[in-house]
């Protein structure tokens, strides 16, 4: 019990952190003291105390966009397990859900850009396409090699138990595997190298542009909706990655909040020593990310 | 060639009557034959003379270190069009369509330029009316039809704090087929406002042509005045006014710098460079208490002195700046991911630049050797040389390339110049502008050449003053960089071009 409302505390409370930690790492490279680590808890109560602005040609789609978005990431962050501690929600298949519940959140954001009729939107959304249809095999192969080494189609099994002896057993495919998530976590949350999320260029931006016409509120979703996205695809990743576990209930959430804000330094430094990628390297880098975790597959089938 | 031009040396002024007026074929005759001799197009304006309109051509010959100057009268409404065969004309005969209502006949593009009515009343390129409303980037723009194109507008609000232009993208996809720049919001009437100068309020419109060219406008501005009125200038200001200039470069330059990082998403060098633009822009504060350098260049010489101490401090802050700079530079050439950026991104070739009419470090980036401070030199630059850079490729890393080695020679010429200032004086007296005369000044601002045109009449007042800004040449450049690159590449080829909008719209 106490778990569950840990793991609900923390995927309320702690997203934001994480972009707050990425901002001052990055401050800290550029020789610059940075905004505080709460400033975007800060930008999310501010945005949802204003009030929006909605344009006469839009329809329902454009509203429901952010709040449909959140809701599918907020569903599948109950689904993941936070360090060895087992998800609220778990049932056999359950992995599935959890693909699509992005997939979803990503239909609604894709056709409330549409929605606008704005040339820039209908541009990123086109990009936004693209790139999650090269993103989601590698997701897939991974989940794939998770439930061959784990016997369990259940993200709870699958992750609490790819372990430390995992990494003895079959080094080389969750090496791999490391690599391949890593590329998809960056891509997927829209991180230099593959999009800059600071940046104020309309024609080079990929997710930013899709969410230019919302305001207030609607936006304060979004950001705590990227954020959350953030979090849970990086619980997933340090599942596979870092998979130190003690067994000791109040020291296992100590570490995995820990290894967290490990992954957020490690994405700052990331994002202040790499320049973006070339928007039509993009497919590259994430057609190298499915061949990555395509082989930890083939090692584990063999 | 030179037979039927006046020829002379940057910065000079002469009477009117020695300027060669031409029959108007022949004058466009003589303009086909003078570019394909390698003369090159500084300026074409067109200036009213009661019912007809005088046409004269500012052209520069980089071999000789010559400027020539010839005229015509044109007769009638319309005047044949030399695009087709001088594509650097283009913009330059829009111009001339739009400000005396003298129709280029056969211009392949002809729309206005800054959307304004004619300097002659009663006569405008379009036939559109006196009560007439003219918007900025109300015209045909080009398009392209068919399946799977599609147009993207941006601006002439955009999403950062930049001036304001109309860009229109021709994309298939990502590529982009074509790219239409319409500038001309913020047009204030400058050269409209000159006529009948010198004014005493001209000097500070001067300033203000390009705020951040205002050295660079200002010398040249300066240098018209001191050839009419047969000023000598103090050798301590020359080289006071060569500081400040390479002071503004440096500025821009790094400011530049970092913008690209920036755009690129590469954050310690935008970080970096952002600062030390600003160090660099102190100095100029450090000369005269005007971070861009306003008030330090007036018609004689200089409005401040350098006092030991002041030149003890510069030196001691460029020797800082210089070691910063350098480190955060050396951070974008050891980023590979920032070379992959740079590199092939936004490529113009130098058949294309040559055609065009590219200046400044744009030009000198695709291979041009052209530097109007070797080529026509002025100033302190007669005596004192600053090494021309130039890079091949013509890509965007080629502009970041040229910017920083550029950067570096300033700062040496810097270093040479604070510890030698000669002389003691740094004004002569003012002197009025001779009546019926004309002066030229260019000088190389750090976008490339400025050239300052006057014309005076009887009473020596200004019958015409033409200003023509580095932008003017290179915005084309821009539009031809995008051509078949993805739309998403084009923040960044346009921050390696940085050009200027308010200097274009004037």
């Amino acid at each position: 019990m106490t778990d569950i409302v840990v793991h609900l505390l923390l995927i309320i409370l702690m997203p934001p952190l994480l972009l707050g930690i990425i901002a001052r790492t990055k401050a800290v490279f550029a020789g610059r003291t940075g905004a505080p680590y709460l400033q975007p808890y800060y930008d999310i109560l501010r945005l949802l105390r204003k009030g929006s602005v909605f344009s006469g040609t839009t329809t329902w789609v454009f509203r429901a966009g952010p709040v449909v978005t959140l809701a599918a990431i907020a569903t599948a962050a109950l689904l993941i397990p936070l360090g060895n501690h087992p998800a609220p929600l778990a049932f056999t298949g359950d992995m599935i859900l959890f693909a699509y519940l992005f997939g979803l959140a990503r239909f609604f954001t894709m056709a409330a850009a549409l929605d606008t009729g704005s040339s820039f939107e209908g541009m990123g959304a086109a990009r936004e396409a693209t790139f999650s249809c090269l993103a989601e095999p590698t997701l897939f192969f991974a989940l794939v090699v998770l439930a061959r080494l784990t016997g369990s189609l259940s993200l709870t099994n699958m992750l609490t138990r790819a372990a430390a002896g995992n990494w003895l057993g079959t080094g080389a495919a969750m090496l791999l595997l490391t690599g391949g998530l890593f590329i998809i976590l960056l891509a997927e949350n829209c991180r230099i190298p593959f999009d800059d999320p600071n940046t104020h260029l309309e024609l080079t931006m990929v997710h930013e542009v899709m969410v230019l016409d919302h305001s207030g509120p609607a936006f304060g979703y979004i950001l705590y909706g990227a954020a959350l996205k953030l979090f849970v695809l990086g619980a997933f990743f340090i599942q596979v990655a870092l998979p130190f576990k003690t067994g000791v209930s109040p020291v296992d959430w100590v570490v995995f909040i820990g290894t967290m804000i490990l992954l957020a330094i490690v994405i700052g430094v990331v994002e202040s020593i790499m320049a973006r990628l070339k928007l039509i390297r993009i497919p590259q880098m994430l057609v190298a990310a499915t061949i990555l975790s395509a082989f930890a597959m083939l090692l584990m089938l063999r | 060639m030179t037979e039927s031009l006046r020829t002379f040396h940057n910065g000079q002024a002469f009477p009117l009557t020695e300027i060669p007026f031409l029959a108007t074929d022949d004058f466009l005759q003589k303009l086909v034959d003078a570019v394909d001799g390698g003369w090159r197009v500084s300026s074409y304006f067109g200036a009213s003379a009661g019912e007809t309109v005088n046409l004269y051509a500012i052209l520069a010959y980089k071999k000789k270190g010559l400027l020539g100057i010839m005229a015509t009268t044109v007769k009638g409404n319309a005047v044949p069009s030399l695009t087709r065969l001088i594509p650097q004309l283009h913009l330059f005969e829009r111009e001339i369509a739009e400000e005396t209502g003298l129709l280029p006949d056969g211009h392949p593009g002809l729309k206005p330029v800054r959307f304004h009515r004619s300097f002659r009343p009663g006569h405008d390129a379009w036939g559109r009316e006196e009560g007439e409303p003219i918007l900025p980037g109300v015209m045909d723009f080009y398009r392209v039809e068919g399946e799977e194109v599609h147009e993207v507008a941006v601006g002439p609000v955009h999403a950062g704090i930049i001036e304001p232009g109309h860009f229109r993208f021709q994309c298939h996809g990502e590529e982009v087929f074509n790219l239409e720049i319409s500038l001309g919001y913020q047009h204030r009437g400058i050269e409209a406002g000159l006529a009948g100068g010198p004014h005493p309020r001209t000097l500070y419109r001067m300033e203000t042509v390009a705020g951040d060219t205002t050295v660079g406008h200002t010398q040249a501005y300066c240098m018209v005045l001191e050839a009419l009125g047969g000023m000598p200038v103090p050798a301590r200001a020359e080289v006071l006014r060569g500081i400040a200039l390479e002071l503004e470069r440096l500025a821009n330059h790094t400011g530049d710098l970092g913008a690209l990082a920036g755009d690129v998403g590469y954050l310690p060098t935008a970080s970096y460079c952002g600062r030390i633009r600003g160090d660099f822009l102190n100095m100029s504060a450090v000369l005269c208490g005007s971070r861009f350098g306003r008030g330090l260049i007036r018609p004689g010489g200089v409005g401040f002195d350098c006092s030991h101490t002041q030149q003890d401090d510069l030196l001691a802050r460029l020797d800082a700046a210089r070691k910063d700079l350098t480190g955060a530079v050396d951070l974008l050439w050891n980023s590979p991911s920032v070379m992959a950026r740079f590199e092939g991104t936004g490529r113009v070739d130098t058949e294309t630049a040559r055609e065009i009419g590219l200046v400044g470090p744009a030009a000198r980036a695709c291979g041009l050797n052209r530097d109007v401070r070797r080529d026509h030199p002025f100033g302190i630059f007669r005596m004192s040389q600053i090494p021309v850079v130039t890079a091949p490729t013509g890509d965007v890393y080629a502009r970041t390339l040229v910017r920083w080695m550029e950067a570096e020679k300033s700062l040496e010429f810097l270093a040479e110049q604070l510890r030698q200032l000669p002389g003691k004086d740094i004004r002569t007296d003012l002197k009025p502008p001779g009546g019926g005369m004309v002066a030229v000044a260019l000088t190389e601002g750090w976008r490339g050449e400025i050239c300052h045109v006057a014309i005076t009449d009887a009473a020596g007042r200004f019958a015409r003053y033409k200003v023509t800004d580095p932008s003017f040449h290179n915005w084309t450049g821009l539009s031809l960089a995008l051509r078949n690159e993805q739309i998403s590449d084009f923040p960044l080829c346009n921050k390696s071009f940085n050009l200027s909008y308010c200097g274009f719209d004037l």
